[in-house]
């Protein structure tokens, strides 16, 4: 298995480390079952998002995939954001190991668990309202993984 | 990049001896005569392999006649539980062996439960243990084989092989061993031991890849697992690999040379360093048993971390290890033996495995303890489970 170089430059110096400690949206996806936990934070001024910082337990691919996640978030508006998908940070990453795509599944699902949290917060949807993430079951993740091998 | 470049990865391959490649030469580009045929080149070749025999023969206490060469410890695997369970089907299909086994154990196992045979696979206690009494209660009529690692590859658990071997002669069952990472770590008499077969691998002990050997007690009945020639008196067909073979018993040989001063070295580097982390670095769990342990295995759990990257940042600064994760395993679930020993899987994906072998110095686990504590720590603040810890 070989990691793009892109890849481990995130992985060794990955941007946006951290929490953001009066966050309008959290969302943390995964499992430590799993081995990966992304934890991610959001700072969301008139529906754009400003800034964006992770914590993440997980493999080289899931610390990198988090930190272009972030990367790719920021200066973008929340429906935009939510466009983004998981080929998409795979893809800016210069690709991802076949073993490794659920990492970027788990960046996608991070982006929209934060910013449902948003939306819970502002009253745009319910507390048990559209949880478009995988609610942090291994199977969920698994199985984006293998539709991606069929 | 680091300009270090520290190997820690005994269990995974060792290098080859210079003393090693030098006796292998020879027989690539100066005596590649066939062992099988007639002529001098010939003959020249089917020597060394009988000599080769002989010693591996001499070294773990057997016949040289009870001595099977392979293309490696897989293999020795397969043929010992796969031929003994076809050649002894008639008499009863229960085999016993245990949860940890290597996958080339493990997985042949389970390829005969698919072919109607009824498999054991005995637990093991938290340091990854199996007791004689276990086993004995396990056995039943129609027991026909056991199959108990010698040492276990991740955690260095050594197993009690002599009193495991003790029951199995007395029932009259078969008993084989996989002594893969045993072999050139620990003085190893078969007769003594009571052991039926032992699987053993060349790479793991300084010598090369692609060559192994199985020990078949006399009078124990396998069905072939290569069909093909008449080498290794009909058991074993395919014309044989004498660099390897030769390589085989010139690695064993100095291994039993060196065994006490070996295993000396190994063992203080191993104490010093599982010493040493378990000072310096809190919510560490060291995995497998403090003494019953591979002189050269130091196998940790470090909460809140996952294995693959602290692997890819021992790496950059040029140290080579291994870890149970999932990540590493290519499959989704950490290693199946942290799990038998009843560790969480968010621990079990947080192991590294250091495995010291004859290159390795004092310095090296100087270098090592500079920059483990230092990486650790960095995964950890990037990490939202010791975030949580840290908050309580």
């Amino acid at each position: 298995m070989m990691y793009s170089e892109k890849v481990m430059d995130h992985f060794m110096n990955p941007r946006n480390v951290g929490e953001i400690a009066d966050a309008d949206g959290v969302g943390q996806v995964g499992n430590p079952k799993c081995g990966d936990i992304m934890k991610m934070y959001l700072k969301i001024e008139n529906d754009v998002i400003t800034d964006a910082k992770f914590k993440t337990f997980g493999c080289g691919a899931a610390v990198a995939t988090s930190s272009m996640a972030t990367e790719l978030v920021k200066g973008k508006t929340i429906d935009e954001a939510l466009k983004i998908t998981n080929q998409a940070v795979a893809e800016a990453l210069d690709g991802l190991p076949p073993v490794k795509m659920h990492c970027s599944n788990l960046a996608e699902e991070a982006i929209k668990a934060a910013i449902n949290d948003y939306k819970r917060r502002k009253g745009l949807i319910g507390d048990n309202g559209d949880c478009d993430a995988c609610c942090m079951r291994c199977e969920d993740i698994h199985h984006h993984m293998n539709d991606e091998d069929e | 990049m680091s300009t270090r470049n520290i190997y820690l990865d005994h269990a995974a391959t060792t290098p080859v001896k210079p003393e090693v490649l030098e006796a292998m030469l020879p027989w690539f580009t100066e005596n590649y005569g066939n062992p099988s045929t007639v002529y001098s080149i010939g003959r020249t070749s089917k020597k060394a392999i009988e000599e080769a025999r002989e010693t591996v023969a001499r070294i773990i206490g057997a016949e040289p006649r009870e001595i099977f060469f392979t293309g490696s410890g897989t293999e020795a695997d397969n043929w010992a539980i796969k031929g003994a369970a076809y050649a002894n089907m008639k008499k009863g299909k229960h085999i016993i062996t245990t949860s940890i086994e290597h996958h080339a154990v493990l997985h042949t196992c389970q390829y005969l439960e698919s072919e109607g045979f009824e498999v054991t696979y005995l637990p093991v206690d938290e340091y990854g243990l199996v007791t004689p009494e276990q086993v004995e209660a396990a056995i039943r009529p129609d027991t026909i084989l056991i199959s108990i690692m010698f040492a276990n590859n991740e955690i260095g658990t050594i197993q009690p092989i002599a009193e495991i071997g003790k029951i199995a002669r007395e029932k009259g069952i078969c008993f084989h061993t996989d002594a893969v990472q045993a072999m050139g770590n620990i003085r190893i008499n078969v007769s003594e031991l009571n052991v039926d077969m032992l699987s053993m691998s060349a790479h793991k002990f300084y010598g090369p890849k692609g060559v192994g050997a199985l020990y078949i007690r006399k009078g124990v009945k396998l069905t072939s697992f290569m069909h093909g020639g008449a080498q290794e008196r009909g058991r074993r067909a395919s014309t044989e690999n004498v660099p390897g073979i030769v390589g085989l018993a010139k690695a064993l040989e100095l291994a039993d040379k060196n065994m006490d001063e070996y295993n000396k070295k190994l063992t203080a580097l191993r104490d010093r360093t599982i010493a040493e982390i378990e000072k310096k670095i809190p919510f560490v769990r060291l995995n497998g048993h403090r003494e019953k342990r591979l002189p050269g295995n130091v196998n940790f759990s470090f909460e809140f971390i996952e294995g693959e990257s602290l692997l890819l940042m021992l790496d950059l600064k040029g140290i080579a290890a291994s870890s149970g994760s999932a990540c590493t395993s290519g499959s989704l679930d950490p290693s199946h033996v942290l799990l038998a020993i009843g560790l969480p899987h968010e621990k079990a994906h947080g192991s590294l495995r250091l495995t010291f072998g004859e290159e390795n110095t004092d310095e090296d686990v100087d270098y090592l303890m500079e920059v483990l504590p230092e990486i650790v720590q960095r995964l950890r603040e990037m990490s939202p489970l010791y975030e949580e810890v840290r908050n309580r």
